[in-house]
């Protein structure tokens, strides 16, 4: 019997591991000859001239990027629209990776050549000081108590917390909304801490999840109420499945994206944050806002640069 | 010492979750393992053939697996509504009663078989025999394999931090985002584990005492 009830539950196990993972697919349409793309229309995409004669006297990572080479740069894999790796090519495409491009490209290095590295947000100053990515491009915010361990170049783009929803619950309309709900995020992300230190919802309500994307399938399978994090996370995921997921739209936190990078190199951070008041300035930041979460329908946001 | 005292609401609820889960496993899996190491050696052969192939699946499963089983298959069957922690504690009794069901056996099959068989003759029935004259002996033989198994369900607990479970192993995910240096921070919780370690081997040594006999 027990052999038997095991056996059953390993097939449903396996079944439910493959479905998610076609469904992940399916939720990624890829423009006819941009498969490459995931979540992003190739086609709309703009170029960046590579720089040349580019020489940071002084910075010691930009001494490492010359002699590697190439850029190896952390992102995430697994926030549509912004960073996002396509399970069957192995490439990353989102607002974030074109930024981290956008980067590259200003620095002088070809930015096809970048080495996208998954790095978790547990992990990120970690990463960042041991050197084993050169910057840092996913959802990262800038805190002052992060500013004591990287440096941030940036803010690129601003957003801000909110919940994501089924599309039939009108229960929730906002983060008082929220008691008796049970509602779910990143384990120890900054808005699971919020909905903790708050008291948004009771205590035994808080779900917590390695990944965003567990979260979104506990919500489809109604054994969650909502998702909490930053807007233009939340974006991606409603835009894949806008059937049966909707986006409140009542932030209640302002979260400024930057780029992290090594503590103290200065040198570095000031050209970084020339290249983004650049592309700011000449449009090549809508551009890469339109073809990636502008095609959520929500509008762009210009963000301030805070140089430091 | 600064990352622990301006964190201490993390560190002292997330260690006793830990100690909590730790515990109820503990005891899931001890007797859940024993029961297992009676089917193991019962004269029933469906009985052993059941024993064997739980051990077989479950002991050769990644824990990291039978959790997601718990948490996001099992759900999907629509049986019985398990909470995140429970069904952290069903996972971790899962996996570590099959180890435990081992250790058991390998006692048992250190009690001579003469006493069963003296048992037998006095008129004993077989669970007069296993739960009087074998079992006793056989768990008191094999206190430091049974300790070291549960200290490795110990440090097991902490993968429960990724299935929605607020414990130790989760503390450096938090200390992350309030930018906290997560080195420091992971000592701490080191320490902490030492601590619980150390009292689960002072246990094994007291017990050892306390049991050894004379052959």
């Amino acid at each position: 019997m027990r052999i038997r009830t095991l056996a059953v539950g390993l097939l449903v196990g396996g079944l439910t591991l493959t479905t998610m993972t076609a469904c992940g697919k399916e939720g990624t349409p890829a423009t006819p000859g941009s498969g490459d793309q995931s979540g992003t229309n190739a086609a709309a995409l703009p170029t960046y001239p590579v720089a040349t004669g580019v020489d940071l006297a002084g910075s010691p990572v930009f001494a490492k990027m010359k002699s590697a080479g190439a850029l190896t740069v952390g992102a995430k894999d697994d926030q549509p629209g912004l960073g996002q790796k396509d399970p069957t090519t192995g490439k990353f495409g989102g607002f974030d990776i074109e930024i981290a491009k956008l980067v590259s490209a200003g620095l002088g290095f070809d930015p096809e050549k970048i080495t996208f590295r998954t790095v978790d947000s547990g992990a990120r100053e970690q990463t960042i000081a041991n050197g084993d990515v050169n910057y840092y491009v996913g959802t990262y915010s800038i805190t002052d108590k992060r500013k004591a361990l990287v440096s941030f170049a940036g803010p690129y783009f601003v957003a801000g917390q909110d919940l994501l929803v089924r599309k039939d619950d009108t229960s929730i309309t906002g983060k008082d909304a929220l008691k008796g709900k049970k509602v779910c995020s990143v384990t120890g992300s900054t808005p699971i801490q919020k909905v903790r230190s708050d008291n948004l919802t009771e205590a035994g309500n808080i779900v917590e999840f390695q990944k965003y994307s567990q979260c979104v399938e506990k919500l489809l399978s109604k054994d969650i109420d909502a998702v909490t994090t930053d807007d233009a996370i939340l974006k991606g995921y409603a835009a894949q499945d806008p059937d049966n997921l909707k986006v409140v739209g009542q932030t209640f936190s302002t979260e400024k994206y930057g780029i992290g990078l090594n503590k103290d190199d200065k040198v570095l951070r000031d050209k970084v944050n020339e290249i983004l008041q650049k592309s700011l300035d000449d449009g090549t930041w809508d551009k890469i806002y339109a073809a990636t979460l502008g095609k959520s329908g929500s509008p762009a946001k210009k963000p301030t640069l805070e140089k430091y | 010492m600064d990352v622990l005292l301006n964190n201490l609401d993390l560190f002292g609820p997330f260690f006793l979750r830990t100690i909590e889960l730790f515990v109820l496993s503990a005891v899931g899996s001890l007797i859940w393992g024993t029961i297992l190491a009676m089917l193991r050696v019962s004269p029933v052969p469906v009985f052993r053939a059941i024993g064997t192939a739980y051990v077989t699946i479950a002991r050769n499963t990644p824990l990291t697996l039978v959790f997601a089983f718990f948490v996001f298959a099992y759900p999907l069957l629509d049986i019985v509504k398990v909470d995140y922690f429970p069904a952290a504690v069903i996972a971790l009794t899962v996996y570590t009663s099959a180890f435990i069901c081992e250790v058991v056996r390998s006692g048992i099959n250190t009690v001579p078989v003469g006493q069963a068989e003296a048992g037998r003759a006095l008129g004993l029935t077989f669970n007069q025999i296993l739960g009087q004259v074998v079992l006793p002996q056989a768990l008191r033989s094999v206190v430091p394999p049974l300790i070291s198994t549960l200290i490795a369900l110990l440090k097991n607990t902490t993968i429960a931090a990724g299935f929605s479970v607020a414990e130790a192993g989760a503390i450096r995910s938090y200390l992350s985002e309030r930018g906290d240096n997560q080195l420091v921070g992971l000592l701490w919780v080191a320490l902490g584990f030492i601590i619980l370690v150390t009292v689960l081997s002072f246990v094994q040594r007291s017990l050892e005492k306390r049991w050894s006999v004379a052959r």
